[in-house]
């Protein structure tokens, strides 16, 4: 889309563009660069000499059964996280959508621990599940669960994913009622007169209609897993214990900036670069859909 | 008549709370750790260590509060500078990213929706693209350029890299695109050039945007980790919510979990309230950056 | 006040389209020219030409005495109504009148002087403080005449302001703007594809064709001597009744036609033209010179003081018009006779669709 009218003004345009060019450049497109050149290089240990490598590094990388294991963690851990997030959020919304007064209030209480930072929210969640102390670890163990997410990888798993689920119920909520509520009434009270009882008029008329929703969220809530979630890991778990929480942002970084590993760590910064791009164009490509029907 | 009618009025009266209930289990879910938290940070050590904590709020508030914001965030062997220090770096980081996403968003748009110049499309994708470029991607060298440029633990560090927003100028090149061209042209008649048109005209029509991006933005800014964590190392640039995750001793020593408590309220409650204060704005804004 | 007048004023777009061709309009000082066409004639292309909103390709424009061709919109001194008004949303009726004033510094008490008395004149002074979303269609279009008004401009622009509103409040507003005009005495160029809207308000009417101008003149002599099929068929309505004939002996030939003698139709055969409401029930033998024309009726339409009856000619399966006066008792299928005055017919060459004699 273009518009007809425009200002004659030549050099304008180029100062209004200057600061964001400029950041782009200097902080985005630079580094990127620096990212995919360094990810064909090997530095030896003490960093006297650099090789050009190549795809070695991505071989290697992608050769790695730590690296390996730690795809699939994440992979497990961002749908665990969309799941987790996304039902109760469903089923809320639809809840919401019956109510005919407070849907308002409901609407400002759920979505507040979006408004939390990750790091915030893991903390909360790893207060709860303190071995001895903590509020809910404490009934587990009065049960015979000994919780302890210091010890158990699977304990500490668990209590990243709620963290990192309970932030995004709510905006998924506000997303579901939105999609609901624009679904036309007329088309639910035909089903109704057709004889469809409720739980199938949901599977067959509202579920279907509000796929398009279903669909925008799974990838808003697979990219905030797969990278916003890395202040709850680092927060709570630091990947650990040994390296059952590691996630590959977290992994980048360690392997990065810890375990000053820069071929390999590029190499990774360069995987997931086409991770992002794969699901931004997911997502512009579903946003194109949506615009011209 | 009376019959007719009493027989769906019943069964909706009787369905109703059904739906209250779910949702009261959705608000108990949500609100449970936030209570849990502050109860926590109204206690003292003692109290908390003594399971089951208590769940109502003690009478350690003003004291806890105090000393974290005052003195310092102290967890066992771990010392933080005072919370408010920490709440400082945050509110500027918040306010600067918001401030400075919208306004060199607010102009690049403007200048790719309302001029004709070569490279236009270029300077257009060149913003597009750094959504596909997040900080996470790029750690490493990102440093070096921050380094390079003696930007580490300083303010502009902290900021000038995050204030390029894709997101923010498509949503106002969205906006610009259907302001009418009537609009420009009796402009032009009535004698405004481009940045009287936009001071006069297109600022005052973007005030909604702008508010729903802010709130937004502010969120992103004062929730950032990984930035800070990589460009304010010196104790004295840590935002709050850094300095938050830093109390809680990973390697399984003493955490003063008052303390803790204490200081993720505070981390938490600018952005609360902006989310709850603007509550209008936030939605609309969740909905067109997500366009 | 000024003349504004455009001399072989061309407009190519940069891909080579050709929007306006070869143009030349003098309108005389505070007169009301109205450029007519159907839509991509190149009526609003030469509006926002004058207005300084397009750039002008080749000729000159000429506001008063100065070539206007390179200034910017707001150093013509024009006044523009926009179609859709164009008022700014976030402003009150009062800032949107004044935001030309202010950005000329005029001085305040000038601005408020103006507005006032624009906003009486247009009857919009109860609503001066509000935004243009509190107005109906009709009030819209007033705070947009007065934004032109206040500014006192050597030439009016007006693109087809009065097509946003429904018909009653569009004749009113016609009216309105006729007297308004009128009254400031204002050079004013009016761009409608409204032939009535056309005919009513023009001083000097400009019909326009792909880009060039089929006729200019006073919006009488363009009734009745159109100079092209296109023009004869675009002015009146409904539209002229377009036949084609033959030469025959003493005039023009076609089946179901009589008389009409003197007219001098080509060898090629020729376009005879003969407007509805000329046509009258012939009740007795049709004069010589005169047209007659028999056909049977396929339509009434009566509308009360007047009545439409359609039918082919001829067995050609061209259907013509006619525009009888009263109610005509006509029946579907019936034969009619009606006839025209030697000095309404109109002759047009059948390949160009020129005029043919006077």
């Amino acid at each position: 889309m273009e518009r007809k009218v425009v200002f004659p003004q030549k050099l304008l345009p180029y100062l209004l563009l200057a600061p964001q060019i400029a950041i782009t450049l200097v902080f985005f497109f630079w580094p990127a660069g620096q990212a995919i050149w360094m990810s064909t290089l090997l530095q030896d240990p003490f960093g006297f000499s650099v090789q050009f490598v190549g795809l070695e590094n991505f071989q290697a990388v992608l050769q790695d059964p730590a690296y390996l294991s730690t795809m699939q963690r994440t992979f497990l851990f961002s749908f665990g996280v969309t799941a987790l997030s996304m039902i109760p959020a469903l089923l809320l919304a639809v809840m919401a959508d019956r109510v005919v007064r407070g849907a308002t209030a409901y609407k400002t209480i759920l979505v507040v621990p979006y408004a939390i930072a990750p790091a915030v929210a893991g903390a909360l969640w790893l207060f709860l599940f303190q071995p001895s102390i903590g509020t809910i670890a404490y009934p587990l163990r009065l049960i015979g669960i000994d919780w302890n997410p210091r010890i158990d990888g699977t304990d500490a798993m668990i209590v990243v994913l709620i963290a990192s689920a309970w932030k995004q119920i709510g905006y998924n909520f506000l997303f579901f009622l939105a999609g609901l509520q624009s679904i036309p009434k007329s088309l639910i009270e035909a089903a109704a007169i057709d004889g469809a009882r409720e739980i199938r008029r949901f599977w067959t008329i509202v579920f279907p209609l509000l796929s398009p929703t279903t669909f925008f969220l799974l990838i808003v809530n697979l990219t905030y897993a797969f990278f916003d979630t890395f202040g709850v890991i680092h927060a709570v778990t630091q990947g650990g214990p040994g390296k059952s929480t590691e996630v590959l942002i977290y992994k980048a970084w360690y392997d990065g900036l810890i375990a000053q590993d820069l071929g390999r760590s590029s190499a990774q910064a360069v995987i997931l670069m086409f991770i992002v791009i794969g699901l931004t164009v997911i997502q512009f490509r579903y946003i194109e859909r949506k615009v011209h029907y | 008549m009376a019959a007719q009618l009493d027989t769906p009025m019943t069964k909706s009266v009787r369905r109703d709370w059904v739906p209250h209930l779910v949702i009261a289990i959705g608000i108990f879910i949500t609100a449970f750790p936030l209570w849990v938290a502050f109860v926590a940070s109204t206690l003292s050590n003692p109290e908390i260590a003594q399971a089951p904590m208590p769940l109502l709020p003690g009478d350690r508030a003003a004291a806890n509060y105090g000393e974290a914001l005052w003195q310092g965030g102290r967890s066992g062997r771990i010392m933080t500078p005072p919370v408010w220090e920490m709440m400082f770096n945050s509110t500027v980081m918040a306010l600067s990213i918001a401030v400075g996403k919208i306004i060199i968003s607010i102009l690049s748009a403007y200048a790719v929706v309302f001029f004709r110049f070569p490279f236009r499309m270029a300077f257009f994708w060149m913003i597009f693209i750094t959504l596909m470029l997040p900080v996470e991607v790029r750690i490493v060298p990102t440093i070096q350029v921050i380094t390079n440029l003696n930007m580490m633990n300083t303010y502009a560090g902290l900021t000038i890299p995050l204030i390029a927003s894709a997101t923010a100028t498509l949503l106002f090149r969205q906006f610009f695109l259907t302001i009418p061209d009537e609009l420009v042209e009796a402009a032009k008649i009535d004698g405004a050039g481009p940045m009287k048109f936009f001071r006069d005209v297109v600022l005052p029509l973007s005030v909604t945007n702008i508010a729903a991006l802010f709130v937004i933005l502010f969120l992103y800014g004062w929730n950032q980790y990984l930035w800070p964590l990589l460009i304010g190392t010196d104790a004295r640039m840590q935002t709050i919510v850094i300095g938050m995750s830093k109390m809680i001793d990973s390697a399984g020593g003493p955490t003063d979990w008052n303390m803790v408590m204490a200081t993720a309220i505070l981390a938490l409650l600018p952005p609360v309230l902006v989310v709850v204060l603007m509550q209008r704005w936030f939605v609309k804004g969740l909905v067109e950056t997500e366009k | 006040m000024a003349e504004v007048s455009l001399s072989r004023v061309r407009k190519v777009y940069p891909g080579g389209v050709e929007a306006v061709k070869d143009i030349d309009i003098a309108i005389p000082d505070g007169a009301l020219c109205v450029l007519v066409g159907p839509s991509g004639c190149g009526k609003s292309t030469l509006l926002r030409m004058i207005a300084g909103l397009e750039t002008i390709t080749e000729g000159d424009c000429r506001i008063g005495a100065g070539r206007v061709n390179d200034l910017d919109p707001s150093d013509r001194d024009i006044a523009m109504v926009f179609q859709n008004y164009a008022l700014y949303p976030h402003m009150t009726v009062y800032d949107n009148m004044a935001y030309g004033l202010r950005n000329r510094g005029t001085p305040k008490d000038e601005i408020e002087a103006r507005v006032q008395e624009a906003a009486r004149i247009l009857e919009i002074s109860p609503f001066l403080d509000r935004k243009p979303r509190a107005l109906s269609g009709g009030q819209r279009q007033r705070v947009a005449m007065g934004r032109a008004i206040v500014r006192k401009p050597q030439v009016f622009l007006f693109d087809e302001p009065l097509s946003n509103l429904d018909a009653k409040l569009r004749i009113q507003m016609r009216v309105e703007i006729k007297k308004l005009q009128r009254a400031l005495g204002v050079t004013s160029v009016y761009v409608t594809h409204d032939q009535l809207e056309a005919m009513t308000l023009a001083d000097i009417l400009v019909v326009m064709s792909k880009g060039h101008v089929e006729q200019q003149g006073s919006p009488l002599d363009l009734y009745e001597k159109p100079a092209s099929t296109f023009v004869a068929s675009f002015i009146g309505a409904p539209p002229m009744n377009l036949i084609p004939v033959g030469a025959g002996e003493n005039g023009p030939q076609a089946p179901g036609l009589t008389g009409g003698r003197g007219l001098a139709v080509p060898a090629g055969g020729a376009t005879l033209g003969v407007r509805p409401e000329h046509m009258i029930v012939a009740t007795g033998p049709v004069p010589d010179d005169a047209l007659g024309i028999t056909f049977p009726v396929s339509a009434v339409e009566a509308v009360g003081a007047e009545t439409f009856v359609y039918g082919p000619i001829g067995g050609t399966g061209q259907e013509i018009i006619a525009r009888l006066p009263g109610k005509a008792l006509l029946a579907p299928g019936t034969p009619v006779s009606v006839a025209a005055a030697a000095e309404h017919l109109h002759l047009f060459a059948t390949d160009t669709g020129k005029r043919l004699g006077p």
